[in-house]
């Protein structure tokens, strides 16, 4: 099992709903986000290029952050999740100066907090808070072990990208171009 | 042109707009963990070369300052955590592949080590210290009897510490000014350099003192090689480590650098400390002031300046 998300450039409109459903679905504390839109312009008016992304951990099959972590608090779960279990997080920062995508933050209450993919939605078999509110449906998730799944199918006819793949993190959000 | 924004907003605290989650007790814990280190090394080192009354202040009265020094450093990299009640759960497990479990694991070691070492030498300071207890006498003969022993445990131990202070550093790929590994042998060499320091300005014999002014200029030697060489790499490599070492050499952190951590961390105590040797008349504790100075400045402004460096995308 290797979850994974998928996010339509073309279709994104960097509404923000995706930042709210977390926010409120994951109860994340007033100041802070687990995802985010990164808005990039090219170009001189009137000729631009705009591109929308919807970003959050990029949840590495291979993580820095899982690496370096003193305690085994940051964890793989199924389907190659990256989690923190806060009750053995010391808050050293180690992985949080580990993430290149700087994708994790100190929760006020001491831990070091992160997405989850929606974990707790998705063995109910629901889709992460993100993905279903998502008014334009451009973003997908599933497993890429299942040929006939939603994002295993829509990753072999889109062209797409990763963000840093140099970075040998093996991220696992696709950005579709 | 080109133009990024967060347009959901994005100010994580710590985190953005550059990430600073690491503040004075990451760089006050590497300097103190390194000074250890250096102390440790050179006890060590003379006692097993057998020269442990000629050189008495770096076997036996320098070493009591490391425990102290190891605590007050345990205590910045306490604060530094920010979910303090759980700070045992380093002590659970063992993960080698994290540099932070290894210097967990290291000072559990390094620490007791260093106090075993001062009850060796109680009595250069105490002459009439008693144990009072059986139990104590016997386990100190005990211990007595394997003391080269662990003077080589000791010595490996110190530069596994004296490493690790760089290597904390030179794990995390997503900085890429850190991401180098020569900051390994960097930071043992500042922190030997800042151990010999430390006796030169405790030693009361003249014999000593200039070893430990030679020691001091060739290891300042060494840590200029080194930095030569972390600038080489750093240019040599991807754009991300070009941007990285141009942090120094035009960037926001040149003028401290080249300021507190060479120029009067390095050079001027080298030329200081030459001129000593030649046999000026220069007071002792300038030279070695200003290694202490660059040594701790150095972790500063190497703290602050990597979590500055990331990718970009």
């Amino acid at each position: 099992m290797r979850y994974a998300m998928a996010i339509d450039t073309k279709k994104c409109v960097g509404c923000s709903d995706c930042v709210v459903a977390c926010q409120t679905e994951n109860n994340v504390p007033i100041g802070y986000c687990r995802d985010w839109i990164v808005e990039i312009t090219e170009g001189v008016y009137p000729e631009l290029r705009l591109e929308n992304r919807s970003e959050r951990c990029n949840h590495c099959e291979s993580s820095p952050c899982v690496r370096c972590c003193p305690t085994g608090a940051s964890h793989y779960a199924e389907g190659g999740v990256v989690l923190v279990t806060p009750e053995k997080c010391i808050g050293c920062g180690a992985c949080i100066t580990s993430c290149p995508y700087d994708a994790r933050y100190p929760h006020p209450d001491g831990y070091v907090d992160k997405c989850t993919f929606c974990l707790h939605r998705v063995k109910d078999g629901l889709k992460p808070a993100c993905v279903s509110v998502c008014p334009t449906k451009c973003m997908y998730f599933g497993d890429l072990d299942v040929p006939n799944s939603e994002i295993s199918k829509i990753l072999k006819i889109r062209k797409y990208k990763t963000l840093i793949p140099e970075a040998g993190t093996k991220p696992q959000l696709y950005f579709l171009e | 042109m080109k133009e990024e924004i967060f347009s959901s907003g994005r100010m994580n605290p710590m985190i953005d707009p550059t990430l600073h989650i690491w503040h004075w007790h990451i760089p006050v814990y590497l300097f103190l963990g390194g000074l250890a280190a250096g102390i440790l090394f050179f006890a060590a080192l003379y006692h097993i070369l057998g020269k442990e009354n000629e050189y008495k202040t770096a076997v036996k009265i320098a070493p009591f300052l490391v425990p102290f020094i190891l605590v007050i450093g345990l205590g910045a990299l306490f604060l530094d955590l920010s979910h303090k009640i759980y700070f045992w759960r380093l002590y659970t497990t063992i993960r080698l592949e994290s540099p932070m479990s290894w210097g967990a694991w290291i000072l559990m070691f390094i620490t007791p080590l260093s106090i075993i070492w001062c009850a060796f030498n109680i009595r250069e300071l105490f002459p009439k210290w008693d144990w009072k207890f059986k139990v104590v006498i016997r386990l100190e003969e005990f211990l007595r009897s394997y003391k080269t022993l662990l003077a080589w445990f000791m010595l490996v131990a110190a530069v596994i510490l004296g490493v690790y202070t760089g290597i904390l550093f030179s794990a995390f790929n997503a900085r890429p000014l850190w991401n180098t590994s020569i900051l390994g042998p960097l930071f043992l060499a500042s922190g030997l350099s800042a151990g010999a320091a430390v006796i030169f300005l405790m030693s009361r014999s003249h014999k000593e003192k200039l070893l430990f002014a030679k020691i001091d200029l060739i290891v300042i030697g060494v840590e200029l090689f080194l930095i030569v060489h972390l600038f080489m790499g750093l240019l040599a490599s991807t754009q991300v480590q070009i941007d990285a070492a141009m942090l120094f050499l035009g960037g926001p952190y040149t003028a401290s650098f080249w300021i507190f951590v060479v120029i009067l961390g390095m050079l001027i105590p080298a030329i200081l400390e030459i001129l000593e040797l030649r046999g000026a008349k220069i007071p002792g504790f300038i030279p070695a002031f200003l290694v202490l100075l660059g040594s701790l400045m150095f972790r500063f402004i190497f703290t602050y300046a990597g979590q500055f460096s990331s990718w970009t995308y």
